[in-house]
């Protein structure tokens, strides 16, 4: 059942929340021993959340647009009394005295938080594999990786264990591992859905967005954690007009672009022919496509490996075993403090906040941070042109599709490389999701990555129904 | 490297040189919020330990700052009483390590502050510029255990974040400070704005004005800053003098012996009247500075600016300037004492109310240092005017005004209370008649021009009025029997 | 790959920054890992951005002001039961050798 479905079958009072919380709970007992999706299953208090839900359609009342519907989240995200561990070793048993924004509104929209997902270590990652606590596998292949950095989230929605989850994209960390596991996946504009309680990668970067199996799922979640929060300063203060009620408008008369930069060199020619096939498909549907261009765009990579650590370098100081999580005692405190970040950080945390922190350092800022920070302003400057020809960008997800557990853990740049499409429209603050569509030449997922400037969730989730329906 | 040394104002200077002391200060004060800077947690002075926090204050993962209105109104407020430009300011973050800084970073604002290029005035008349004034927040407190809470001997340590994310603006003036007692009024100056505007309560003793004074010395005419020294811990008034003495004292001994002065912080020690080397400029921290991403750049709207400007008090030199247009030969210590004492208004009231100006003032400064209290200026006004028509000498003028101050009410009724009726003329002169033939001998030695003895018969008629008399009455009386 | 863009010894200094401590295979690996991706970021050097302005915030937000209200704190035995090491409703800490910089 789809989270729509559900909902609508909670509210009528045809299905009790608890009937559906258990049999996700019992699905995910069976298959996560061999997927590993979730750091922390909640089973206890997703049991009597449901049981409240039910008391609540007993009495009358409307639990809420998710009625029942149980949400996994990503282990960065902050749940009271719920440990909260981004998957460090840093973090290990922490229990924030304060909800997220994003788990208050879903909470108030009658979802039930079944556990928190494995990710890569404080979101630095591509395959879920930088986790402290062990990867996840891919539930299509569990030979490969299901992408990251929240892969967990990615892989709990593939694998039926929840219906929705949440995850964090950055620079492609929930695009890519929507792609490589065959679910929608959501960036929204910057701004749109507020960051309170997302423990920060890069700032400037992050967003939260939706995992689901189908895009109607994922526009009824999206409508319900978007909005203006008084306790993020970067949150977009006007509300915007809900993406569910124009799922059906189509895309005739769109003009569609396929970016030339993400869609060329280094896509393997078996993901390249699903972006065909997509492209054909939105025409065939009354899309004008045209090829676009957006020349900067083939540096976003660089700024972003820049940007990122730096913001990351000064967001992840805060753990130094003075007020909460691991500390390693030492002679001093600045002592201390370094045995236990030495102990704490997994490589790939520590080498983004060396990368960061030597961005930032005297003699160097102008080089590295100021510098990509310029960059930055030419891809927005690039994307800007392109948005006065066309409503919407296509591209594929990822250049390949789910890679082997294993194959890039010991080359950082390769890793860095699977960002690739999905880095840019981080840069720019722009609205992209991945919706899945058919299978490379390994039968495992490819995903279609819709772009669309910041605010454009409406046009994006017209084009995504298109997709989806055309399969 | 002597090529190097040789330029270094002073060294080795003969010992007949001339010195100028150079200080510029940086203060910070706490401002007079409700709230912390980021968050709803309250900003309020001790408490228990870790009970005004939240998860900004507490720097907790997930947690986002979210600027407090007041506290930029406060900055606006005091950049205008700077006579500063207000701008477009960008909240940066410092990154450096210390246990009292809850994300191991500060927010302050770095190369885009909000206040810039201000003057303060001096009540000589003197302007010191203002580079900046900035908002930034407060650490927390770390207390020292064993070592006898030295911070170098300590066990360990405990650290309490109520002070964490409490809003501070930092003033920073240029090096144009002169003297000790310049860089004392600097700050008693700034202090005073700082309350007038109602930015800060200027509490030195609980830290909630703060002084780091930047102190070089050079020879009289050279026109070039020598090395500086930052001083730390300076918790009054009274020790900033002291501190940039002892430390003006101890570079020119410095550098008269030969040595050269290294650029370091130093800790004012109140107990031994020193200043101790705490490191030196070499060590200085890598702070890596960057725009906060959480925060979006600061652009108050002109009229809200020209708002907060039309609602601002009256500043203490505007209030001096009026207190001396109304008493021009009072001298400008006394007026700003005055001024500092808030009791501008009373004397500029009593002064329109007809009280002689330099008598009002008088009082203001030499029997007023406690409060005015119940005093009223209509009451100021009318005593002066008792003391000018001979009613009141000017020891039972201050006795009544001790009386006005604790319980109010008109002088007539106080100083009848207190049996200080006028002597009559007719009672004075008989009073007078008798002490002159009493005295034969004093009076043709008076007579004979030995001005002395005038006391000698004041002395006497006060004596014998217990000081009912008024002193000058008696002179004036005596010059003319005298004839 | 071109010249050496970060040495070994620039790696062990900008770990301290960092408070990491690295062993001698760590700092050798990373120095490695952090020239290649510098090595590849310097791409940019070929582009004119001198007259671009730089970007911190994507999108032109402007910035949100909190009325000076008090809010709700948090309880300092949930927050405490949390730290490492809690004395007297404080954080424990080792020495910390001198003030703040």
């Amino acid at each position: 059942m789809t989270a729509v479905e559900i909902a609508a079958a909670v509210r009528s009072g045809q299905r009790s929340a608890r009937s559906v919380v258990d049999e996700h709970l019992d699905v995910i007992a069976g298959g996560d021993a061999d997927i590993h999706a979730f750091n922390l299953v909640a089973a206890a208090q997703a049991r009597a959340r449901a049981d409240e839900i039910d008391g609540a359609v007993a009495s009358g009342r409307d639990p809420g647009p998710l009625a029942g519907v149980p949400v996994a989240l990503k282990d960065n995200l902050c749940t009271r009394g719920l440990a909260t561990t981004c998957s460090s070793r840093i973090l290990e048993g922490w229990a924030p005295p304060y909800d997220a924004t994003v788990v208050e509104q879903l909470h108030n929209a009658g979802a039930v938080v079944v556990g928190k997902t494995n990710m890569d270590e404080f979101a630095m990652g591509s395959s879920t594999e930088n986790s402290g606590f062990g990867p996840t596998c891919n539930p299509c292949d569990t030979s490969r990786v299901p992408g990251g950095s929240s892969g967990g989230s990615a892989a709990a929605v593939a694998a039926g264990f929840a219906p929705v989850a949440l995850g964090s994209d950055t620079g492609g960390s929930i695009r890519q591992p929507a792609a490589l596991c065959g679910v929608v996946g959501v960036k929204p504009t910057y701004g749109l859905v507020s960051r309170y309680g997302l423990v920060a990668f890069a700032s400037s970067l992050d967003q939260i967005g939706p995992f689901t199996t189908t895009v109607a799922d994922a526009a009824a979640v999206l409508d319900v954690i978007s909005g203006p929060d008084a306790r993020d300063s970067t949150s977009i203060s006007e509300p915007q007009p809900p993406v569910s009620h124009t799922l059906a408008d189509g895309v005739d008369g769109l003009r569609v672009g396929v970016l030339a930069e993400l869609s060329g060199n280094g896509i393997a020619p078996d993901v390249a022919a699903q972006l065909q096939a997509a492209v054909r498909a939105l025409e065939s549907a009354g899309a004008s496509v045209a090829e676009a261009s957006a020349p900067a765009a083939v540096y976003g990579l660089s700024a972003y490996y820049l940007i990122a650590p730096a913001e990351a370098s000064s967001n992840l100081a805060r753990y130094d075993g003075v007020r909460y999580g691991l500390r390693v005692d030492g002679p001093s405190t600045p002592d201390m403090n370094t045995a236990t970040r030495s102990a704490g950080f997994g490589d790939e945390v520590k080498r983004r906040i060396m990368i960061g922190t030597y961005a930032l350092s005297a003699g160097y800022y102008d080089a590295y941070y100021g510098k990509a920070q310029k960059v930055r302003t030419l891809i927005i400057n690039d994307f800007a042109s392109v948005w006065e020809q066309f409503d919407l960008l296509v591209s594929p997800t990822s250049p390949t599709t789910a890679f082997p557990l294993g194959e890039r853990t010991a080359d950082p740049m390769a890793m860095y490389m699977s960002d690739v499409c999905t880095v840019p429209v981080n840069l720019t603050g722009q609205a992209a999701m991945s919706v899945p569509y058919g299978v490379g030449d390994d039968g495992l997922p490819v995903g279609v990555q819709i772009m669309a400037p910041a605010l454009g969730e409406p046009v994006m989730f017209r084009a995504a129904a298109v997709l989806e329906a055309s399969l | 490297m002597s090529d190097e040394a040789q330029t270094i104002p002073g060294l080795g200077a003969p010992a007949d040189t001339e010195w100028e002391t150079v200080v510029g200060l940086e203060v910070h004060a706490e401002l007079a919020t409700a709230t912390k800077l980021f968050s709803a947690s309250p900003n309020r002075f001790g408490g228990e330990p870790n009970t005004h926090i939240d998860p900004v204050s507490l720097g907790l993962p997930g947690s986002l700052p979210v600027l407090n209105e007041k506290a930029v109104e406060l900055a606006i407020r005091v950049g205008l009483a700077l006579n500063c430009r207000i701008q477009p300011s960008v909240f940066a973050r410092k990154n450096y390590f210390y246990p009292d800084m809850p994300k191991d970073f500060q927010i302050s604002q770095y190369d885009q502050p909000i206040n810039v290029d201000g003057w303060l005035e001096l009540p000589s008349g003197k302007r010191v510029g203002i580079e900046r004034a900035h908002l930034e927040e407060d650490t927390g407190k770390t207390v020292h255990i064993g070592g006898g809470g030295r911070i170098h001997e300590a066990g360990y340590s405990l650290v309490d974040y109520n002070r964490a994310g409490v809003p501070l603006i930092e003033i920073v003036g240029h090096p144009e400070l002169r003297s000790a007692e310049e860089a004392r009024q600097y700050v008693s100056e700034l202090r005073s704005i700082l309350v007038a505007v109602g930015a800060s309560d200027g509490k030195m003793e609980e830290g909630s004005l703060r002084v780091d004074c930047n102190v070089s010395v050079r020879p009289v005419g050279s026109d070039r800053l020598g090395t500086r020294c930052e001083i730390k811990n300076v918790n009054s008034l009274r020790s900033l003098g002291r501190a940039v003495e002892y430390e003006a004292r101890r570079q020119i001994d410095q550098l008269t012996s030969g040595q050269a002065i290294e650029q370091q912080t130093r800790h004012w020690n109140e107990d031994d009247g020193r200043t101790h080397a705490l490191r030196s400029k070499e060590e200085d921290y890598d702070y890596r500075y960057f725009p906060e991403p959480d925060l979006l750049p600061l652009n108050p709207s002109t009229e809200w600016v020209e708002q907060i400007r039309q609602a601002l008090p009256a500043l203490p030199r505007d209030r001096r300037l009026r207190l001396t247009a109304a008493a021009p030969s009072v001298d400008i210590d006394h007026i700003a004492l005055a001024v500092e004492r808030s009791m501008d208004e009373l004397a500029l009231a009593a002064i329109s109310g007809g009280g002689a100006a330099e008598r009002v003032m008088t009082h203001i400064v030499q029997n007023l240092a406690d409060g005015s209290g119940q005093l009223t200026s209509e009451a100021l006004a009318e005593l002066v005017g008792m003391e000018q028509a001979g009613e009141l000498t000017a020891t039972q003028a201050k006795k009544v005004l001790a009386v006005l101050v604790e319980g109010g009410g008109s002088p007539q009724d106080a100083a009848q209370t207190l049996g200080f009726e006028a002597m009559d003329t007719g009672e004075l002169e008989s009073l007078v008649d008798s002490l002159i033939a009493e005295h034969a001998e004093e009076w043709s030695r008076f007579c004979d021009g030995d001005g002395k003895l005038t006391g000698f018969f004041v002395g006497q008629v006060m004596k014998a009025t217990q000081g009912r008399a008024d002193g000058k009455a008696v002179t004036q009386l005596l010059n003319s029997r005298r004839g | 790959m071109g010249q050496q863009r970060i040495t070994r010894a620039e790696c062990a200094h900008v770990a301290a920054l960092a408070r990491l401590e690295l062993t001698e295979e760590e700092l050798d690996r990373f120095t490695g890992q952090l020239d290649e991706l510098l090595d590849h970021v310097a791409e940019v050097e070929a582009l004119d951005l001198e007259a671009l302005p730089p970007t911190m915030h994507a999108l032109p937000i402007a910035n949100l002001l909190r009325p000076d209200t008090p809010g709700e704190v948090l309880d300092r035995d949930e927050v405490l039961a949390q730290a490492p090491f809690a004395e007297d409703g404080q954080f424990r800490v080792p020495p910390v050798l001198g003030e703040a910089p």
